[in-house]
């Protein structure tokens, strides 16, 4: 019992790990004390991981998603990545802040004309409302015709300013959406 | 790029290790600058003089791949003898028509083609922002040309460019630049020992290039030189743009821009396509050669996409339904119009133009003109609360209790929280797997766009009316799923595939498209994406498990290819240019061309073939032209048309610029977009008086740790506590010069707006010796405003709206302003010193800018820019 309780001893000593083991500069396994020893990586037990990518700039970096219970534990560099090789940047790395944010707006916000203060509103009400302007912009704006009579199709009582963090799908979706509306007046950060 | 694009900058790294020589040019000095062998601080807005100042290098030392430019480039195309050149008529084109600002490109045209292309101005091109349709390809012209192959003929290319560059001397660099002429010949000695058959040089830029009143021809600069130097569609070449969003280029090819269609298809014009055979043969020009000739199946195959079993050959595939142009339709624009009350609702889909986009103020007072307006983002960004929380509440200019703006505030997905592509900034689209449901209210932007329209359409479907027949119409029927049927992000991606309609197949590329209606195809660049029926872009083999290419990480349009125009990485006969440059070559056993990519040519067409004289589109490329979507198969030093502001790059001031423009006569571009509005005073330049009340240059980039306005960065704490604050650089010169201390309080004025910022003295700026005088630069973040964690003054307010004639971007990379030690005043005083500055600098309401300062070529004199009508600009001038 004691040889084996002083081998256990020498063996914890890190300086005995660094001599003998596969750490010889101390910076890894060899210094690894027996709280870390026993931790767990929380993308070790995450119920799932998601591969996705930085929503940030446009290098595109690969990002590995990490769920438990619900909620997003950890956003990482995704090594399998040829473009960024697991690497982020400090926004890439603060991505998990990004979408766990205490200010993320998670409810419907509507300000009706004059007032000073914002209200509730349901999101199906909303998007009914919403409709009901459009169509009502679209009615008051309509041109059929130019002066010469060629068909014009249109209505520029509507305009729309895209962030280039839409999908491609989103885009296609707004694009055919608007198109059909007769709405011509579609811009995109793309722009600017 | 370490600043702002860190991750992507480890390449740049690791090919300095393998012994790249790296330069970096920027006004200020960067993490870039500390990395790179040699830093080049240059004055902002005059990259094109040193680049022409390279131009002019290899000219003059035929340092030129000769082989490379006489096989693949227009270097010996014989130009029309009616051309004059910005040497003859001081900084203006043949062509320049001073009442419209716009030119007539006949006298641009190669030789013998002026008389087949129509006569005509390009003021309609540039409302329309034409430009940018030739992101896929270039502009027409008529595949036979005149050439002379020993480059001595007087009028060809070779011998145009070098007269025109032939002032941009090392001398007129420093001049112009403040770059020393030594450190100039560094930078040139090194690109251009550093390309050839054994080596290759790449090119890097990102908005501090295209954000200017001129920007497209600071691209075509670093293309000419790249193209000179044998540097396009090789291995370790190319221009690379760095974007700076997620998908920006995803929102270029699927745009939402109003000019546009899916792959870059041309939005039709009232007068230009009245009909769809007028519109098809705009895009595809008949008799054309190179690729671009098979668009009339693209076309038919977006309607059939967009009108399902609506579209029949009979109705021109519903090509009526699409809304017409008749003008600029443009963000800026827009927001004009908003002021004025021509605009009734506005969406805003993760866009924050209160702090993003130039000239806030007009942003914001746009804003609280409307009927109503729908915010979709994360987080509460300044757009959506400028009623309540913007500037203009300080100043009395917006006041809630006045202000008729109906809000909808709409809370939107994160991007872990739905399924769809990005296409990043190498035109690589990758999928994401969603992780889990976004939380409360929040919804993808797929899910309000599908619902919206289910809405509309149930609203309007008892409606009689023609106009409401395109909605009713339109294929919509989208697969749904889970709790809040949301709505199936890869059937959409199927649909932008491309399908055959009697069987749903997807398509495995646009080769299959179709003119008749038997296949649809929501954007025909993107068509191969779901090829087999198999997510391509979801591919996720890691990257040490393939080549250095690594194909099979996603998908890139088109057709997977990785590096565009890959055959010019073969010599004319097929071979590599060099072992160590090995890229795409011609297997002679095998018959067919192979390599590391996807090659950007026919796959069986052999090196010496040559096409009948008849022939049109693909099959009157020759076997040795690799610029495939090019009207003569070659790489353009000289652009005959297509470029607004001229064949060739010169150098032109900003709008703003408190220097007169050393090398002609012409100050600023003469073609530039200009909106004369009572909101829109330009600070003035020579040869105007009052240039000297706004001194100092100024310029705005991106923060590490921020991201744009702030809506992503401002909001999140790590990112916040990083950089809390609004701060301005100067250059110690400066700051002992003006009375700013360290970390105190200065405030910048311009016509348009006062802002406050803390005050870091540092030799990050230099001041520039420039044309015999010192020029202070000032650098400021972009990110801040007043909403998040972090708030601060926002920098766009200093900016005016000034744009680029071929796309319509606005230049804000550079503009003129005072600095002032201490804090802004508030309120109304805040409008007053505003006013005192106008006053000072004579901006008074009636004043106009004038547009040509040269009376070189029977232009007018300057300031006599009456002709310039918001109505002559909004038809296009006399264009019609």
């Amino acid at each position: 019992m004691f040889r084996l309780g002083l081998r256990t001893f020498i063996e914890g000593w890190p300086v005995y790990r660094q001599l003998t083991g596969t750490d010889p500069l101390g910076r890894g396994a060899a210094a690894q004390s027996a709280r870390s020893a026993g931790l767990t990586a929380r993308t070790e037990t995450a119920d799932s991981m998601a591969r996705s990518v930085c929503p940030y700039c446009a290098v595109g970096c690969g990002q590995r998603v990490f769920v438990s219970d619900g909620q997003v534990t950890q956003i990482e560099g995704d090594p399998d990545s040829p473009i960024s090789r697991g690497r982020l940047c400090p926004k890439g790395s603060a991505s998990k802040s990004l979408v766990t944010s205490p200010l993320r707006q998670t409810k419907v916000r509507y300000r009706r004309p004059y007032s000073t203060e914002w209200e509730d509103l349901e999101l199906d009400v909303a998007l009914d409302m919403i409709a009901d302007r459009v169509l009502a912009a679209r009615d008051e704006t309509w041109e059929d015709v130019d002066d010469a009579g060629r068909p014009l199709n249109r209505t520029l009582g509507i305009s729309s300013l895209g962030g280039a963090t839409l999908d491609n799908e989103e885009n296609y979706l707004i694009k055919k959406l608007f198109t059909a509306m007769g709405a011509l007046q579609i811009e995109n950060q793309a722009r600017i | 790029m370490a600043e702002a694009h860190p991750v992507g900058f480890q390449w740049v790294m690791e090919a300095k290790k393998r012994g790249a020589k790296v330069f970096h040019v920027d006004p200020r000095f960067t993490r870039t600058s500390a990395l790179a062998d040699t830093y080049l601080p240059i004055r902002a807005g005059t990259d094109i003089a040193l680049l022409g100042g390279v131009v002019r290098y290899i000219l003059d030392n035929e340092l030129d791949f000769r082989e490379y430019v006489l096989a693949y480039t227009n270097a010996a195309t014989i130009v029309s003898e009616q051309f004059a050149d910005t040497e003859d008529l001081d900084g203006l084109f043949s062509g320049y028509n001073p009442e419209t600002g716009s030119y007539d490109q006949t006298s641009w045209q190669y030789e013998g083609h002026g008389n087949h292309t129509r006569a005509r101005g390009t003021g309609k091109e540039r409302e329309t922002a034409a430009g940018l349709e030739h992101e896929s390809h270039g502009a027409p012209v008529a595949a036979e040309t005149h050439r002379d192959e020993t480059l001595r003929h007087p009028r060809c290319v070779y011998q145009i460019l070098k007269r025109h560059f032939a002032r941009y001397t090392p001398e007129m660099v420093e001049r112009v630049c403040g770059i020393p002429q030594e450190k100039f010949l560094e930078l040139a000695r090194a690109w251009t020992e550093n390309s050839g058959r054994e080596r290759t040089g790449v090119l890097v830029y990102s908005v501090g290039w295209t954000q200017h009143s001129v920007g497209v021809q600071y691209i075509r600069t670093g293309a000419i030189i790249q193209t000179l130097l044998g540097n396009i569609g090789r291995p370790g070449g190319g221009i690379l743009a760095l974007r700076g969003h997620a998908s920006i280029q995803g929102s270029t090819d699927i745009p939402t821009l109003f000019n546009l269609l899916p792959g870059y298809l041309p939005m039709p014009h009232h007068a230009e396509h009245p009909t769809f055979a007028r519109w098809v043969d705009s895009i595809r020009h008949p008799g054309q050669k190179g690729f671009w000739g098979n668009s009339r199946a693209f076309a038919v195959s977006l309607l059939k996409a967009y009108w399902g079993d609506a579209a029949t050959p009979e109705n021109d595939f519903c090509y009526g339904y699409l809304p017409r142009m008749t003008g600029d339709h443009g963000t800026y624009q827009q927001v004009l119009n908003m002021i004025d009350g021509h605009v009734k609702g506005y969406f805003l889909l993760g866009q924050n133009p209160a702090v993003g986009s130039a000239h806030g103020k007009a942003q914001r007072l746009g804003m609280a003109n409307l009927d109503w307006l729908v915010v979709r983002d994360l987080f509460m960004i300044e757009s959506a609360t400028f009623w309540k929380n913007s500037p203009e509440i300080a100043t009395g200019e917006i006041v809630p209790e006045e202000c008729r703006t109906e809000v909808f505030f709409l809370p939107a997905a994160s991007h872990v929280e739905k399924e769809g592509t990005f296409t990043q900034t190498q035109r690589l689209l990758q999928w994401r797997e969603k992780a889990l449901d976004p939380p409360g209210d929040c919804r993808s932007e797929l899910w309000f766009f599908y619902h919206l329209g289910r809405v509309l359409r149930e609203k309007l479907a008892a409606s009689t009316k023609p106009r409401d027949r395109a909605l009713l119409d339109l294929a919509w029927d989208y697969p749904t799923h889970g709790e809040y049927a949301e709505p199936s992000a890869e059937a959409v991606l199927k649909e932008i595939n491309g399908y055959e309609v009697a069987t749903g197949r997807p398509l495995g590329g646009f080769a299959e498209a179709k003119d008749d209606g038997s296949t649809a195809i929501g954007c025909w660049i993107y068509s191969g994406v779901y090829a087999d029926g198999v997510n391509q872009a979801a591919r996720r083999k890691p990257g040490h498990e393939q080549s250095w290419v690594a194909p099979e990480w996603g998908w890139a349009w088109p057709a997977n290819r990785r590096t565009l125009y890959n055959r010019a990485s073969a010599d004319p006969q097929g071979r590599p240019w060099s072992e160590r440059k090995k890229y795409v070559w011609w297997d002679a056993e095998k018959g067919e061309w192979t390599g590391y990519d996807v090659p950007d040519f026919e796959k069986t067409k052999p090196p010496t073939f040559r096409p009948a004289d008849d022939a049109s589109g693909p099959e009157a490329l020759a076997g040795d032209d690799p610029f495939v979507m090019q009207g003569d198969g070659k790489a353009w030093l000289y652009a005959p048309r297509g470029v607004l502001d001229g064949p060739l790059p010169t150098h032109y001031e900003p709008a703003e610029s408190p220097m007169r423009n050393p090398m002609y006569g012409q100050q600023a571009n003469p073609t530039r977009k200009v909106y004369d509005h009572p909101v829109n005073r330009m600070n003035p330049s020579p040869p105007e008086e009052h240039s000297d009340v706004f001194p100092y240059v100024f310029t705005v980039s991106r923060l590490t740790e921020h991201h744009t306005a702030g809506g992503m960065s401002r909001t999140v704490r790590p990112l916040a506590e990083l950089q809390p604050e609004m701060f301005v650089e100067v250059s110690p010169e400066l700051a002992a010069q003006v009375g700013l201390a360290h970390l105190g309080w200065a405030h910048l004025v311009s016509g348009r707006a006062v802002i406050e910022a803390r005050v870091l003295v540092t030799d990050r700026l230099t001041p520039l010796r420039v044309d015999g005088r010192v020029i202070h630069q000032l650098w400021l973040p972009y990110h801040f405003g007043t909403e998040g964690l972090v708030t601060g003054d926002s920098a766009n307010d200093l900016f005016g709206i000034t744009l680029d004639p071929n796309v319509l971007i606005q230049e804000s990379k550079v503009g003129t302003c005072d600095v002032r030690p201490g804090r802004r005043p508030t309120g109304p005083a805040l409008l007053d010193l505003v006013a005192e500055y106008q006053r000072r600098a004579g901006m008074t309401a009636d004043r106009r800018v004038p547009i040509v300062t040269t009376d070189a070529a029977g232009g007018d004199a300057a300031g006599n820019t009456d002709e310039r009508s918001a109505e002559a600009a909004r038809d296009g001038g006399g264009d019609a």
